[in-house]
């Protein structure tokens, strides 16, 4: 590329000019949201997707970054290696507790706590839901999770759909709505949630209004509620972000050769923005079975896991809770590598003529 | 009738969105105002609350903030270095994804992403195994290596805490990061090369080493209290500390700096550091679970303090208000953070 540089000084031009054109202030003015390039490269399904489409400038990111410096061997070698392995040194930082918890997994504590390395032991993978309570709150874990994916994906798609296919009033005030709920900290919606809950049993209005027994006393209810809550925006953001790259035409075209909106949305827009979907509810899943902070605040005497073992800590500390982890984990990650195979096998499958 | 029709096509949006608004109305609104209304009553869950219009106790507020001014005081000052040392760490990792990660990149994106399929607890609980008095790190720094006394101990101090909630929410700084660093135009770069931007390695190398140099010892000497300074004091570990954060400094600066990358790269990507350290100071200034398993009582946060008062203390009056503080902080802190970078678009709301 440098050897063509002056044999084509317009083209040299034209790209200074694009450095004014996007400078800093433009370039911030079309930043993401806060929350959206997160949420964009969370779920498993984008970050194997995404990866197929960054990969085309790695190639001349590598040159520029590794460009020889006049002949010093020594400084070029350092800034080769330093960045990768200052990369491999906070991947490894990210990995040390996850591996420690594999690790102690297989320990066999030598007092209450399952703090201090002490033998191996395959006891507790034996028994691994060997404590009182434990199964329970794994049970209602997963049915809050499952349940609560369900409603907060339907809920959060239709909203997504609204914002990004309609032009009305007050979409800018919506999605700053929307927002709002994801940038408060986790312990003031636990909190606020909570205060609603008590005061459903004991103030005015709310006293007259909501059912006996519907939020108080906590449970798996309002367990379920928050839970919800805090998954729509997240998958209202995870959903919007899918639906705006796509091609309206293909809709177009479909209602042209006569498709009605029914047909056309089952048909032609469903099936476009359904790995969305399918990101948003996987990240809708493990937001909610990890919960603790809100949890905490709105379970009452019913456990979710997280909850199970701020509990137990205080007691003590079996080596169930890492046997459990460790499960959740390694099922986590192989749903994960799953998809990604299965979701490459498919990209290639599409595109392949007959 | 075409007036009918209209009306119709403009109610489809907010019919869409109705199901999902109203949650959010009934389940995040309306929970917030009687969270205001019990931050001015008065009473407990015992007795029972007597709430406006019947009183309005406004004391709540300041009564909470000089009572729990130390809490608040910890928050902010663990959140606020929690999220610098996301971003020292969290900005070279993700520009080192970004620009040299070529083949492995998602990878190495799902191994910054893997923290999140264990349970949170568990993670902490991790840290307190690796940090705790018999753990590995005590057990190469004091009884290998020999840096520090006997009675060391890294639970229970600040820097735990920090250290804990660092780990956290890294991801979090990194995901946002690593998206606006992937979306600068590599031929801007090269255009500022080509324009003679050349590498500043000297610079960045100095840089580097002084602010790891600096940001090392100030974290020893500014969060240990007792444990770093005074009696237990070792000027070989502050020394070490010293050494190891400005080789790590040094060694990313000379690498990363350059001109192309401070006239370049970095101001496209504050949009990112914008987005990356508001996800991070966020979450990281309410949590209570890092202060509680890897923290003492010294180093309670707020979140502990509005946490206890919630759930063991029955005190809503006085939880609420410091919540409702908490709120207002955070909405001051990302507004004067907003001006300083330039980034008001917070909503994404971009149409």
């Amino acid at each position: 590329m440098s050897d063509g540089r002056d044999l084509f000084p317009e083209e040299r031009e034209s790209i200074r000019d694009d450095r004014h054109l996007i400078g800093p202030d433009q370039g911030s003015s079309r930043a993401p949201a806060a929350g959206e390039p997160l949420l964009d490269s969370l779920p498993a399904a984008s970050v194997g997707s995404s990866a197929g489409a960054v990969v085309a400038g790695a190639d001349m990111a590598i040159r520029i970054a590794t460009r020889p410096s006049s002949g010093q061997r020594v400084r070029s070698a350092w800034s080769r290696w330093s960045l990768p392995i200052f990369t491999a040194g906070a991947i490894t930082y990210l990995m040390v507790p996850i591996v420690v918890m594999i690790a102690f997994s297989f320990n066999k504590p030598a007092g209450k706590f399952n703090f201090v390395w002490n033998q191996f032991s395959l006891d507790a993978w034996a028994n691994p839901l060997g404590r009182p309570g434990l199964s329970d709150a794994l049970w209602t874990s997963l049915v809050v999770a499952a349940i609560a994916t369900l409603i907060a994906t339907t809920l959060g798609t239709l909203i997504a759909l609204a914002l990004v296919r309609y032009t009305f009033r007050g979409r800018g005030g919506t999605n700053l709505f929307i927002f709002i709920p994801m940038a408060t900290p986790e312990i003031v919606l636990g909190a606020s949630l909570l205060s609603l809950f008590v005061a459903s049993a004991s103030q005015e209005p709310f006293k007259s209004v909501v059912p006996a027994g519907l939020f108080y006393p906590l449970g798996f209810n309002t367990i379920l509620i928050a839970h919800v809550m805090f998954n729509i925006s997240y998958v209202v953001i995870t959903v919007k972000a899918r639906i705006q790259g796509f091609d309206r035409n293909l809709e177009e075209a479909a209602m042209d050769l006569g498709a009605n909106e029914w047909v056309t949305f089952w048909k032609v827009t469903f099936p476009m923005i359904r790995p969305g979907i399918i990101a948003a509810a996987l990240l809708a899943f493990s937001l909610s079975i990890d919960d603790f902070i809100i949890t905490n605040f709105t379970s009452g005497l019913v456990n979710t896991f997280p909850v199970w073992i701020w509990g137990t800590i205080r007691n003590n500390l079996p080596p169930q809770v890492h046997v459990i982890g460790t499960a959740i984990f390694l099922i986590a990650v192989s749903a994960v590598v799953l998809s990604t195979v299965l979701s490459a096998r498919g990209q290639r499958r599409v595109p392949a003529p007959r | 009738m075409g007036q009918l029709i209209h009306r119709y096509r403009a109610a489809i949006p907010w019919l869409l969105m109705l199901p999902g608004l109203a949650w959010l109305a009934v389940f995040f609104v309306v929970p917030n105002v009687q969270m205001l209304l019990f931050s001015l009553s008065e009473g407990t869950l015992l007795t029972g609350f007597t709430t406006p219009p019947d009183t309005w106790s406004f004391d709540n507020f300041p009564g909470a903030v000089t009572r729990y001014s130390g809490n608040f005081v910890n928050s902010i000052v663990y959140g606020g270095l929690a999220t610098i040392l996301c971003f020292l760490i969290g900005y070279p990792l993700a520009y080192g994804i970004a620009f040299r990660g070529g083949r492995y990149k998602s990878l190495l994106l799902f191994l910054v992403i893997a923290p999140f399929f264990t349970s949170f607890l568990i993670r902490t609980i991790s840290w307190r195994i690796i940090l705790g008095n018999d753990g590995p790190f005590l057990g190469i720094i004091r009884d290998v290596l020999g840096l520090v006394p006997d009675n060391f101990s890294v639970i229970g101090t600040p820097l735990a805490v920090v250290g804990g909630l660092t780990y956290e929410f890294l991801p979090f700084m990194v995901l946002p990061l690593y998206v606006s660093l992937e979306k600068v135009d590599r031929r801007l770069v090269e255009a500022a090369q080509d324009l003679y931007a050349g590498p500043w390695r000297r610079g960045g190398a100095i840089t580097g080493a002084l602010l790891g140099g600096f940001l090392a010892v100030a974290l020893q000497v500014g969060l240990g209290y007792s444990q770093f300074v005074g009696e237990t004091a070792t000027p070989g570990l502050v020394a070490l500390a010293a050494l190891v954060g400005a080789t790590a400094g040094g060694l990313v600066g000379a690498s990363m700096v350059s001109q192309a990358f401070l006239r370049v790269t970095l101001p496209l990507s504050l949009p990112g550091v914008f987005a990356g350290s508001i996800l991070t100071f966020i979450p990281s200034i309410g949590d209570y679970v890092n202060a509680h398993l890897l923290g003492s009582p010294k180093t309670q946060m707020i979140g502990n303090v509005i946490q206890g008062r919630f759930l063991e203390q029955n005190d809503y009056p006085t939880a609420a208000a410091l919540a409702f503080i908490l709120m207002a902080a955070i909405l001051v802190a990302i507004f004067v953070y907003a001006r300083v970078l330039g980034t008001e678009e917070l909503s994404g709301g971009r149409a």
